[in-house]
């Protein structure tokens, strides 16, 4: 039996490729001709080609599971011996299944367009659809000339090679699944932007249809690039959680845009605004998320963690972005002055803020996307091997930030079209109070030196975004202004997207105080310790009480017991690892952590010392607020949620007479 | 003019993606680490022998076959993971492995090593004070250079030698500098 499920898995593919180019076709034409008929045709289309994708997925997943070596990926990144959770992880962990996983997400975000979306217009529908089944066709296709997970081996080695160990852990299973989640739901975004632009329309509709697609990626993506970041800090054994890498990078474009068309498309919705913007941000967005795909699968630039990179695959790739995001920029360039601009606003009002707020997201972007792709224009121009790294992106990064942040605590407080901006201010003066008080008790409570302005700045700014949003939540609910029932009555009423904004912006409170504290405050000592010796940081007492060697599943490793005190008290029994992995040969850090919930006691143990007999080289860290930004990603990622279940999402948007949109649009254009 | 602005993302996006299909097409590998003594000399160096086993490593005796010198310690970690490949080589007898036994605290050490885990090397020096570590530019242990005939390094190998490495890196290399 196992030998034909590697075919079946083919043929599925093959057989998806053949619906995709249909439906790349058919419903296009339709929409075009305003043929019912034809249109009718995405739905089911859209169905069977998730349905042929998931087979295909279903047959790796199994290879992997019954550790089928025929199959050549599975050799090459698979061994009997792993326990069951990573052979099913690895069914990802490499590049042919990864990209089989990508194409599955794409097409479960047709599917769910097909079933869900019964107010959308049929033509909006069909075309969405169809330019979905083309990204669909592309990535098929390039599967199944460069990357076929299914090649067969012959004669089958006797057992296979391993996965990484690095990606031998529970964060990282399912970190790549939610990112590829977040990349690809952004194709949704960009398939209802490539139709309104054939269609020629975009009004407040469009914007309530694209927004539950972009919302719904963008949660994933925060959540996946949380898991990553969380993974890096414990797994990487330095204590950081952030590296600048361009792998890292490559998520956290498409997150920056993607943020950004997540609030430009409330303008659009609220204020039939900023129309041909939204549509370009939704193609940028996609953009991003093809972009990291290229660089993390082509080579073109070094990471620490990149799949093994061809350039065949990289020239596939790119061809890809180029005829998509060409072929989307072209249709935009012909189509976007067409576009009715909506109301007028002045700069200091809701859309004046959100506006802003795009604008600093995308220069963000724009600057990590520079900073990412030096690298590749110095080689270019022969000006020599550079590698930008952490002091490049902090030192324009941080100055971004801060004018968000800003504004991030006045925006939701100002009137749509014209604000005012000192009724605002006069209204926020408790988060004015909490900000500067904020900012002189953390700058005497660290030590009131000069070098603590900089850190008194960053947390003040975050209880300014924390206070600011509160109290915008506190006057929608006439907090302590009304009866404590009239409040919880309120509260109980607020949209959805209102609950989803103010956590989503608690959240980003954290962040800032989080990275404030990490970055400033982070305490780290590397020693040679012997065996019973104690070393004090941040207050704990560390003493390193033994070191053994023990036996895992599939690898040896070094474990180091730490006893943890504070002021003699035990508090914590630390076991650090360094493990040795079988296959393949490669070593790993296990850091082994005490949290506080506010604070990290983070210990790392290294190679026995060859100078010194008995001690054992070893590091620790104390994180302070780190715990924080797993906490903020959590809030925003729950804010996400909260508003993708606005009522609003649910019974569609008022119903403007779109008659015979195909032929408007055609007037109109 | 208006119209300029919605062509402006189309021509960016060209040129961002001539600059990717230049970078690919120039078949560039950006993980290449220059280290700066390829295809330089090694260095002179002649260093003591591990106590008790003879045959010490000096330059000269890098003239005259293709070779490789491979750095370790019995402290490395590492090294202990590329030992039974070594070991497999030595076996085999193909390619003349040279070590330097690097940073150990007791010269004792590095034959007692040796004696548990086997000898691969023929000719092995002692380098406690990294002398001649730095002057090869070593980084860390394990790393392996391959010397050709005329005492001229040609490739360097950080981290342990595998098959893999071995089969597809460093045994075309020595072909070819047999030659």
């Amino acid at each position: 039996m196992t030998l034909s499920i590697a075919e079946l898995g083919q043929f599925s593919l093959a057989l998806a490729l053949c619906v995709a180019l249909v439906q790349s076709i058919v419903p296009l034409w339709g929409a075009h001709r305003g043929d019912g008929a034809m249109m009718a045709m995405a739905r089911p289309g859209a169905v069977a080609l998730f349905g042929l994708v998931a087979v295909a997925f279903a047959c790796l997943t199994y290879s992997f599971v019954v550790s089928d070596f025929s199959v050549s990926v599975v050799a090459q990144n698979s061994h009997s011996d792993k326990p069951m959770l990573y052979k099913v992880a690895g069914v990802w962990g490499n590049h042919e299944g990864s990209l089989l996983l990508w194409i599955t997400a794409l097409t479960f975000f047709g599917l769910a367009v097909a079933l869900t979306g019964r107010n959308l217009p049929p033509q909006l529908r069909a075309r969405a659809l169809s330019v979905q089944a083309m990204i669909t066709a592309g990535f098929l296709l390039f599967i199944l000339l460069t990357s076929n997970p299914f090649i067969r081996l012959n004669p089958p080695p006797m057992d296979g090679k391993g996965l990484n160990p690095l990606l031998q852990d529970p964060g990282l299973a399912f970190h790549p699944p939610m990112l590829y989640l977040g990349y690809v739901g952004f194709s949704m975004a960009f398939s209802f932007a490539v139709a309104a632009l054939i269609e020629g329309r975009v009004d407040a509709a469009w914007a309530r249809w694209v927004r539950p697609w972009t919302l719904t990626a963008w949660t994933f993506l925060t959540l996946g690039i949380a898991l990553g970041s969380w993974w890096a800090y414990y797994e990487l054994g330095w204590g950081g959680w952030w590296y600048w890498d361009p792998v890292e990078n490559a998520s956290f474009m498409p997150w920056l845009a993607g943020t950004a068309l997540l609030h430009s498309a409330i303008v659009v919705e609220k204020r039939d605004s900023l129309k041909s913007w939204t549509i370009l941000l939704s193609i940028l967005t996609f953009a991003m998320s093809l972009l990291g795909t290229f660089l993390v699968r082509s080579g073109v630039l070094t990471s620490v963690h990149a799949f093994a990179s061809d350039p065949t695959r990289g020239m596939f790739v790119l061809i890809l972005l180029a005829v998509s995001v060409g072929g989307a920029l072209i249709l935009y360039a012909f189509r976007a002055p067409t576009l009715q601009g909506g109301g007028l606003f002045t700069p200091i009002s809701r859309e004046g803020g959100l506006l802003l707020n795009n604008l600093l997201m995308t220069t963000a972007m724009a600057t990590v996307l520079l900073g990412t792709l030096y690298p590749l224009i110095a080689d270019a121009f022969a000006l020599g091997k550079v590698s930008v790294g952490a002091p490049f992106f902090n030192a324009v990064f941080v100055p971004l930030m801060v004018p968000l942040v800003v504004v991030m605590g006045i925006g939701p407080m100002l009137a749509w079209k014209r604000g005012d901006l000192r009724g605002a201010l006069s209204r926020l003066w408790v988060a004015l109070a909490a900000t500067g008080l904020t900012m002189a008790g953390s700058w005497l409570y660290v030590g009131g030196t000069i070098d603590d302005l900089l850190a008194a700045f960053g947390f003040g700014l975050a209880a300014w975004l924390l206070v600011a949003t509160l109290v915008e939540w506190a006057e929608r609910v006439k907090l302590f202004r009304a009866p404590a029932g009239e409040s919880l009555r309120r509260a109980a009423n607020l949209p959805r997207a209102a609950w989803g904004m103010t956590l989503a912006h608690t959240g980003m409170a954290l962040v800032v105080a989080g990275v404030t504290a990490s970055s400033a405050y982070k305490g780290e000592l590397v020693q040679s310790q012997k065996i019973g010796e104690a070393v004090r940081i941040a207050g704990y007492d560390v003493t390193l009480t033994s070191a053994a060697t023990v036996q895992g599943p599939n690898y040896e490793a070094q474990r180091g017991i730490f006893e943890v005190r504070k002021e003699g008290e035990l508090i914590a029994t630390l076991t650090p690892e360094k493990r040795l992995y079988r296959s393949p040969p490669m070593p790993t850090t296990e850091a082994a952590i005490h949290t506080t919930g506010l604070s990290d006691l983070y210990t790392v143990i290294g190679d026995p010392d060859p100078a010194l007999p008995g001690a054992y080289v070893t590091r620790l860290y104390h994180e302070p607020l780190v715990p924080l930004l797993w906490y903020g990603a959590l809030l925003m990622a729950a804010g996400g949620l909260v508003s993708l279940t606005d009522r609003r999402h649910r019974v569609g948007a008022p119903v403007r007479k779109r008659t015979g949109a195909a032929t408007t649009a055609a007037v109109k254009a | 003019m208006r119209k300029l602005i919605f062509i402006a993302p189309t021509i960016m996006f060209v040129v961002l993606v001539g600059l990717f299909a230049s970078q690919l097409l120039s078949g560039r590998d950006p993980k290449t680490i220059p280290s700066v003594l390829i295809n330089r000399p090694v260095p002179d160096f002649a260093l003591e022998e591990l106590p008790g086993r003879g045959m010490p490593l000096r330059s000269g005796d890098l003239k005259g076959e293709v070779s490789l010198v491979n750095i370790f310690g019995s402290w490395c970690v590492a090294c202990a993971i590329e030992h039974p490949f070594l070991m497999k080589l030595k076996q085999q007898n193909v390619i003349p492995i040279h070590g330097i036994d690097w940073r150990e605290k007791n010269p004792a050490d590095g034959l007692r090593w040796l004696q548990k885990n086997g000898d691969p090397y023929t000719r092995v020096g002692l380098d406690p004070d990294s002398k001649v570590a730095i002057d090869f530019g070593v980084t860390g242990a394990p790393e392996t250079f391959v010397v050709d005939k005329n005492g001229v390094i040609r490739y360097k190998h950080i981290g342990p030698v595998t098959e893999e490495v071995w089969e597809q890196t460093l045994k075309p290399l020595v072909e070819e500098l047999r030659k």
